[in-house]
């Protein structure tokens, strides 16, 4: 196994070298003269040459090209043009919200999925089957911002029940230790911030997980029909286990893998899908800070923020590739 | 065991359940009784006023600072600040302040003329170790103090304790709007030291509230500053929330988690109109929008060829239909800076009265010319140039005038407004700076006379002695209403000479609750003098 990740971990190599060509060119093919973009039409020509110098636009570009990379070693990706913090301070900062975001997003859609596509696969074709797999069609259909709007609009505007965005209730404060909010508050034992940052997290969280929840639905529904079908199922059955353990011992493990390869295929959607959710919800994490910098032609951010994303989203799959030759021993590490 | 599945959703519903009653219990508790909370779309980037020029930071920085003189509350004119009053020499180069006495920073630090010239040294001295140019910023200082590599920087030194002087190389009035701007702030001394010449997250200034906390992407937290020279704030706290999304920012209001929007789009004016808990602030902004003509070049350089084009737009029904109303008809000046001509009105839309004109200019069966445009949003064109465009185009043809537009990446857009000759037609605006008329009517339409060419902005080229001439004059003279008589002369010069077609002034909009009194909006679009408002 360690032979197996160890090799997947050379893989990466290549990727990265692919990201960081793509991420240094995509500046230099921006029309017209990068630093008269940055500074608009205001700039006087002694503005631009020092930005020009700053950036290192005035070097040769392969020195630039090979300068960026020996920066990015050494986890260095320069610092922010719009707020002249480091690039990994920024990315610090934003991060932990965007992490502690998906995995309670990961949360919702697992137990909420799982439970939908089991309900609906013990009475296939019953109302409540139906009604399930219209609610979940609703769920894979919507557009993140779409159902984050309508989330807020209902539970956030009209009912009231949950706030409106943000982090922590304006009147409350946690210390920095992580930078997960609830997880800091628990750290701190502050329990009316652990209720707050739990109350601002769970719109967000089912916005971002709807889709993923949807497709764990639907997909952990047709694989427990399957399975419930076969004939150890049926051996099970007749030696007289309980209807309970027979779903949810022999059947549910074995109607799980497919589920496992789902999440690995969306981890993606949920870092860009973190992008929408947490403008919606006013979330400071690295799907904001890559909005804004982007907007902002922030290139020494938006080129860190991409190599980050990327090596966390191979770094995810990988890990979801050795759980899930774990989890089936019939695959093999090859 | 047997309902295991059914364990699982009622834990699930529980869970939620429970956060939503959480979530409902937090709501009740949650307005602390005298905190503001104003929703802005985007974090500041810093908060040391000579290092950063973006809206955000300076909503922020007005509650922090105070400047040597500070603009009157809801106007662009100068009063006083730091300093009670000054004198300006007859030659209009020595600029002499005397400084409020028994004021403190917020880190308890004396505030005297010593401390200000200390700080404004960041600005102008390239010796000073936390010297400005050296920190990699973007700054308003050259443009306030002049450019020490140019050699016309001001001078600056202390006569007596409470007494602070300028020396300026030319004579320059608008200098004093300049110093009135947030960018130039002032800071304590103290505190750059303290950071390392970088106070931008740890603010340390004179004004009404005082820096608590930032966290990065989601709020600012400020505290009143009960010794305010200004009078004690009526407010215990404001809190500054950063919220990108507006359909968001909007609840927020109606749910009076918020109790001001900094922005407000055309979309939801209606929504703050109708709800009797908000109220709309609205008044022309300081920005300005048009079409550049090239002055010199082709059938442009014919005043009469200018004036139809101006004609020939219909400016209102572009108002209404392509800005939601959230823009008011342009005469070449912005109306809330002062210096306004009241007395000269936009073009109004007359398709005759253009065709008339060119017919006397020679183009009895109209021309045709090309126009450049770049769909980049901007402060003063909030939808991009290439919209607007299509639109002149449609109404210059029904003037008998074929318009070809060309659209270019921003970037390139720039390059060609700056390094080309161009003739024909291009999307142009601006966005004040100090509030002083002569950052419009100079660095817009000014000819340089000095170096024989137009000013870098001044896009359309305009050139016309008489008008350089106000300018120059209006730049000399010290006496703030004579210096208005002369920009209201310049006003309707520049009207009447038409370099642009004048479009509009993007309004600046803001929304608050009902029960948020004292609250102004101010040309320069800063919360100045927040702690005039109060929450009842």
């Amino acid at each position: 196994m360690w032979k197996y990740i160890s090799r997947r971990l050379i893989q990466l190599l290549p990727v990265l070298f692919g990201v960081s060509v793509l991420v240094f060119f995509g500046m230099h093919l921006i029309p017209g003269d990068v630093v008269l973009v940055l500074l608009g039409e205001k700039a006087s020509a002694a503005e631009l040459e020092r930005l020009r110098h700053q950036l290192g636009l005035d070097q040769p570009v392969y020195i630039q090209y090979l300068r960026f990379v020996a920066d990015a070693l050494r986890g260095d990706f320069g610092v922010s043009i719009r707020t002249r913090q480091p690039v990994i301070w920024e990315i610090q900062q934003a991060l932990p919200v965007t992490i502690e975001l998906s995995l309670a997003a990961l949360v919702f859609a697992v137990i909420l999925g799982i439970t939908i596509g089991v309900i609906s696969a013990r009475r296939p074709h019953s109302a409540l089957d139906t009604g399930a797999m219209v609610f979940v069609l609703i769920g894979v259909s919507m557009p993140v911002f779409w159902t984050g709007i309508l989330l807020l609009l209902v539970f956030g505007g009209i009912l009231g029940w949950l706030p409106l965005g943000g982090i922590l209730d304006t009147s409350l404060t946690i210390r920095r230790i992580t930078g997960m909010p609830i997880l800091d508050a628990v750290l701190q034992g502050n329990w009316p911030a652990v209720r707050s940052s739990t109350a601002h997290l769970i719109l967000p969280a089912v916005t971002l997980g709807s889709v993923l929840m949807a497709t764990i639905a639907r997909m952990a529904r047709s694989t427990m029909l399957d399975v419930l079908n076969l004939d150890y199922v049926r051996t099970a059955r007749a030696k007289g286990v309980a209807e309970g353990g027979v779903v949810g011992r022999h059947a549910l493990w074995n109607a799980l893998l497919p589920v496992v390869t789902l999440i690995g295929l969306h981890l993606g959607l949920l870092l860009s899908g973190a992008v929408l959710t947490e403008t919606i919800f006013a979330l400071p994490g690295l799907g904001r800070l890559t909005i804004t910098s982007v907007l902002a032609r922030d290139y020494p951010v938006v080129q860190g923020v991409v190599v980050i994303g990327a090596v966390i989203f191979v770094v995810a799959n990988l890990a979801v590739d050795v759980l899930y030759a774990w989890l089936d021993p019939r695959i093999r590490y090859s | 065991m047997r309902r295991w599945p059914f364990v699982g959703v009622v834990l699930a519903v529980t869970v939620i359940a429970a956060a939503f009653v959480f979530g409902a219990v937090e709501r009740l508790g949650a307005q602390a009784p005298k905190t503001l909370v104003i929703a802005i779309g985007a974090d500041q980037t810093g908060l040391d006023p000579q290092t950063v020029q973006n809206n955000e930071s300076g909503f922020i920085m007005a509650t922090i600072y105070d400047s040597i003189v500070n603009y009157k509350p809801g106007s662009s004119e100068v009063g006083p600040g730091l300093a009670e009053s000054w004198t300006i020499s007859p030659d209009g180069k020595v600029y002499t302040f005397k400084i409020r006495k028994g004021v403190k920073f917020h880190d308890g630090t004396p505030m005297n003329a010593r401390t200000i010239a200390e700080d404004v040294d960041r600005a102008i001295n390239p010796n000073n170790p936390c010297y400005v140019f050296n920190r990699k910023v973007d700054t308003y200082d050259d443009f306030t103090f002049g450019s020490v590599k140019a050699g016309n920087v001001v001078k600056v030194d202390v006569p007596e304790e409470y007494t602070l002087r300028f020396t300026l190389p030319e004579p320059n009035a608008p200098f004093l709007s300049s110093i009135a701007m947030v960018w130039q702030g002032i800071v304590s001394p103290a505190a750059t030291k303290q950071y390392n010449c970088d106070a931008g997250q740890h603010p340390v200034g004179t004004g009404p509230y005082k820096f608590v906390e930032a966290v990065r992407n989601d709020h600012v937290t400020l505290e009143a500053n009960p010794d305010y020279w200004g009078g004690k704030p009526k407010i215990d706290r404001i809190v500054f929330r950063i919220m990108p999304e507006s359909a968001t920012r909007m609840l927020a209001l109606e749910r009076n988690e918020v109790q001001i929007l900094a922005d407000v789009p055309p979309a939801d004016y209606e929504r703050v109109t109708k709800n009797s808990a908000l109220k709309l602030y609205t008044q022309p902004g300081l920005t300005i929008l048009g079409v550049a003509m090239s002055n010199e070049l082709g059938p442009f350089k014919d005043k009469r060829v200018r004036q139809a084009m101006n004609y020939a737009v219909d400016k209102e029904a572009i108002n209404k239909g392509l800005y939601a109303g959230a823009t008011t008809a342009s005469q070449g000046m912005p109306p809330v800076l002062w210096g306004y001509n009241k007395s000269v009105q936009p073009y109004p839309f007359d398709v005759n009265k253009a065709k008339a004109l060119l017919k006397d200019a020679g183009y009895p069966n109209g021309l045709s010319a090309d126009m450049m445009v770049s769909a980049n949003p901007r402060g003063y064109n909030p939808i991009g140039g290439a919209k607007l465009g299509e639109a002149v185009q449609s109404y210059l043809a029904k003037a008998g005038v074929t318009v070809k537009i060309t659209q270019y990446e921003w970037g390139a857009y720039l390059a060609r407004l700056r390094r080309e000759p161009w003739e024909g037609f291009a999307i142009s605006g601006w966005s004040g700076d100090n509030g002083d008329p002569d950052n419009f009517l100079g660095d817009m339409f000014e000819w340089d006379t000095v170096n024989n060419k137009a000013r870098t902005n001044n896009n359309a080229r305009h050139h016309n002695p008489e008008y350089d001439k106000l300018i120059l004059d209006g730049r000399r003279t010290s006496d703030q209403a004579k210096r208005a008589q002369i920009y209201e002369k310049a006003n309707a010069v520049l009207h009447d000479d038409a370099p642009w077609i004048f479009m509009n002034h993007t309004n600046h909009v803001r929304a608050t609750r009902a029960n948020v009194k004292g609250f102004q909006l101010n040309p320069l679009q800063m919360f100045f003098h927040m702690e005039l408002v109060s929450l009842e």
